[in-house]
């Protein structure tokens, strides 16, 4: 029987885990053990609603409610002076509970603090755009809906940022394969020609060694060209070609192909 | 003009070129010289004036925040060498700290001295490389001559040390895995005692060029709101009106113990950043000397460690792993499987040479990162290009794009 693989989560997987292992707790702290934080986040508290407030490395983390996102960051930037917005991204927990968390990362300069602020969203929802605020926000959008896919109501052009326009799917989905897509050879000619030419086409060679000496279609034959279809026997006298003009071209010594050594080992 | 769409031409080749109006559409890049990497710039010009600025990025976009999630926290570290490569020990330490920082480590003494003189050496690396490739950019070959020969200096050092010239990854989780050698301090007086000199060179090269000034005073300026609000930092953020340095307001290492000024100007125009890296390279020179005499110090007294001691996250010292089995048997799990930070998220920010690198990440109790999130300063720098070129003309995308000083390995990750 084939191993067990979960279709929502394809990353690698430690190979061994102990079973007994219980992951220990980066430490949180509460709010009231820094000043400043207290007095921001009763200042929050006032206007909106917060889920979930507590201190994990130095800085704040606010859990609040998605459709406050830019109420929020608007208060914090003109009340509480949180001027930067550092970074924003979301975090994929769609395996474990069909979410996407947002953060975004704030910065007061004033007050040399760091607010953490954070939502979830359900799969398929969009965010409100905050690029009104935060010039820089429009390119972290853009960049967050071209890894997971999330947009961003209100962002003038929510394009993908890093992936070319044509790509499909969004490289930090749990579900987003490691390994390439091995069918892709096969898209090229099923958008031109459509599914039902793949047998008749062939697939693709890439790899230069593997030429067929016999295949009349695929310049496979340098130097001993036939026209296209001929029955190749393989006792074809060398068809001598020139690929230059009578009077050569300026500069370069023209090709003397009676006395030229045609170098016919590709292992040379 | 209609365009037909049919199977053979993919929308993205259906781009009607006829337009009513005089607007030109200049395609810069991705390979121009002075795109400094793979930026490509969709230009709208009237005449010769930029009435938009479109920059399209993601020509070296190797998902390496995807790669993290599925490496274990050491193995991740030669992969950030490649996201600022001009100066990738700042790349490296960011990353390490984040990870002490969720593990709560403490790192020895002697190891956070090693690790700010290779900082700074590379803060100097950087900005000897930003001054040679924007000094040619602009036409001025010689102070190209002269950085890159200081820079090259400096490489021979760092090569000494780690063996790497480009990618150093010479900082690991908990320390430095080495010493520095005999002939370090040496070298590095030697180039400290001629860096003035060199500085002044270039200064008396560039500052009162006409060439240079015209190319750089009143080009490219950035409002203080405007520098903000994209998110700048570093010399572009402190050229703007805003004196942050993040070893000053939130240091970090021995930062606190060293003095430094942080120059900053108010005027944010090119001329401006010039100024701010001449005058960075002169504290990181500061800076360097101090921690000789701290380096010394710590041998005085006797401080040999170079990596933190938590057998759970981080390997015995060579030596314990070779004569005790514990230790080997330690070093085999966290190689093999790699060490497991707490539960937790934490987000660490450092001053690069160009501006706050930050680290964002969020840990499941695993051996991998559940999501790691690079945040590169280049990236929004290279962002602003939407709003700052607009009005300027096509000279000065070259220059404003020189002091920028974005390099793609960390705008496209």
């Amino acid at each position: 029987m084939r191993a067990y693989k979960p279709k929502d989560n394809v990353q690698r997987k430690p190979y061994y885990t102990d079973r007994y292992w219980k992951a220990p707790q980066v430490a949180k702290f509460e709010v009231e053990s820094d000043e400043v934080f207290a007095t921001d986040l009763a200042a929050i508290k006032a206007k909106f609603e917060v889920s979930d407030a507590f201190i994990q490395v130095q800085q704040m983390t606010v859990w609040i409610h998605p459709s406050d996102i830019y109420a929020v960051l608007e208060f914090m930037r003109d009340e509480l002076s949180y001027t930067q917005l550092s970074e924003m991204s979301a975090i994929d927990f769609l395996a474990q509970r069909d979410e996407f968390e947002i953060f975004y990362q704030m910065l007061s300069m004033t007050k040399r603090k760091r607010i953490r602020i954070k939502y979830s969203i359900k799969n398929g929802a969009a965010v409100d755009s905050v690029s009104k605020l935060f010039r820089c926000a429009d390119w972290s959008e853009r960049e967050m809906f071209d890894m997971f896919g999330i947009q961003a109501n209100g962002h003038e052009f929510m394009k993908r940022i890093l992936l070319p326009y044509d790509w499909q799917g969004h490289p930090l989905l749990k579900t987003y394969p490691l390994q390439g897509d091995e069918f892709a050879a096969w898209y090229e000619v099923d958008k031109i020609y459509g599914k039902e030419a793949r047998e008749e086409i062939g697939p693709e060679i890439r790899d230069t060694s593997t030429i067929d000496r016999y295949d009349s279609e695929r310049f496979s034959r340098l130097g001993h060209e036939v026209p296209k279809g001929t029955k190749i026997t393989g006792d074809e006298p060398a068809h001598k070609e020139s690929y230059q003009e009578d009077g050569g071209v300026f500069l370069i010594t023209k090709l003397d192909r009676d006395n030229s050594k045609v170098i016919d080992d590709p292992q040379r | 003009m209609a365009q037909i769409k049919n199977r053979l031409s993919p929308f993205f080749e259906n781009i009607t070129f006829d337009r009513e109006d005089n607007e030109l559409i200049l395609n810069f890049g991705p390979q121009h010289p002075s795109a400094h990497g793979q930026l490509r710039l969709m230009l709208h010009l009237q005449q010769e004036q930029i009435v938009k600025a479109h920059p399209d990025i993601g020509y070296l976009h190797r998902g390496m925040e995807k790669m993290a999630e599925n490496m274990i926290y050491n193995e991740f570290m030669p992969t950030t060498d490649r996201m600022d490569y001009i100066a990738s020990s700042a790349n490296n330490y960011g990353f390490a700290l984040a990870v002490e920082k969720l593990i709560g480590l403490e790192v020895p003494r002697r190891a956070k001295v090693i690790r700010m003189m290779l900082l700074e050496i590379n803060r100097l690396m950087s900005h000897l490389f930003w001054l040679a490739t924007t000094a040619l950019d602009i036409g001025a070959m010689t102070v190209f001559l002269f950085a890159f020969r200081e820079r090259e200096y400096l490489m021979d050092v760092i090569e000494g040390y780690c063996g790497a010239r480009l990618t150093h990854a010479a900082i690991r989780i908990g320390g430095v895995p080495l010493d520095i050698q005999d002939s370090f301090i040496a070298q590095l007086k030697t180039f400290l005692d001629k860096l003035p000199a060199n500085i002044k060179d270039y200064e008396d090269l560039l500052d009162t060029n006409r060439i240079w000034l015209m190319r750089m005073e009143e080009v490219g300026t950035i409002s203080k709101e405007m520098a903000l609000s994209w998110g700048c930092t570093g010399p572009m953020l402190r050229a703007s009106g805003v004196a942050w340095d993040l070893r000053k307001e939130e240091p970090y290492e021995l930062y606190d113990e060293v003095e430094f000024n942080v120059p900053w100007s108010d005027k944010g125009d090119n001329f401006a950043r010039y100024r701010m890296y001449m005058e960075e390279m002169r504290e990181s020179a500061k800076i360097l000397y101090q921690t000789i005499d701290m380096y010394a110090a710590c041998v005085k007294n006797g401080e040999t460690e170079l990596m933190a001691h938590a057998p759970q996250y981080i390997s015995a010292p060579k030596l314990d792993i070779m004569t005790q089995n514990y230790s080997l048997m330690q070093h085999f799990v966290l190689v093999t499987q790699g060490m497991r930070p707490p539960v937790g998220e934490v987000y660490v920010a450092t001053e690069s040479p160009k501006g706050e690198l930050g680290f964002f990440i969020n840990s499941q109790g695993g051996a991998y990162p559940y999501r790691l999130k690079l945040r590169a300063p280049s990236f929004w720098h290279t962002g602003i290009l939407t709003d700052l070129l607009p009005g300027h003309y096509i000279p000065d995308v070259v220059s404003i794009i020189g002091t920028t000083n974005i390099v793609f390995g960390e705008v496209d990750r």
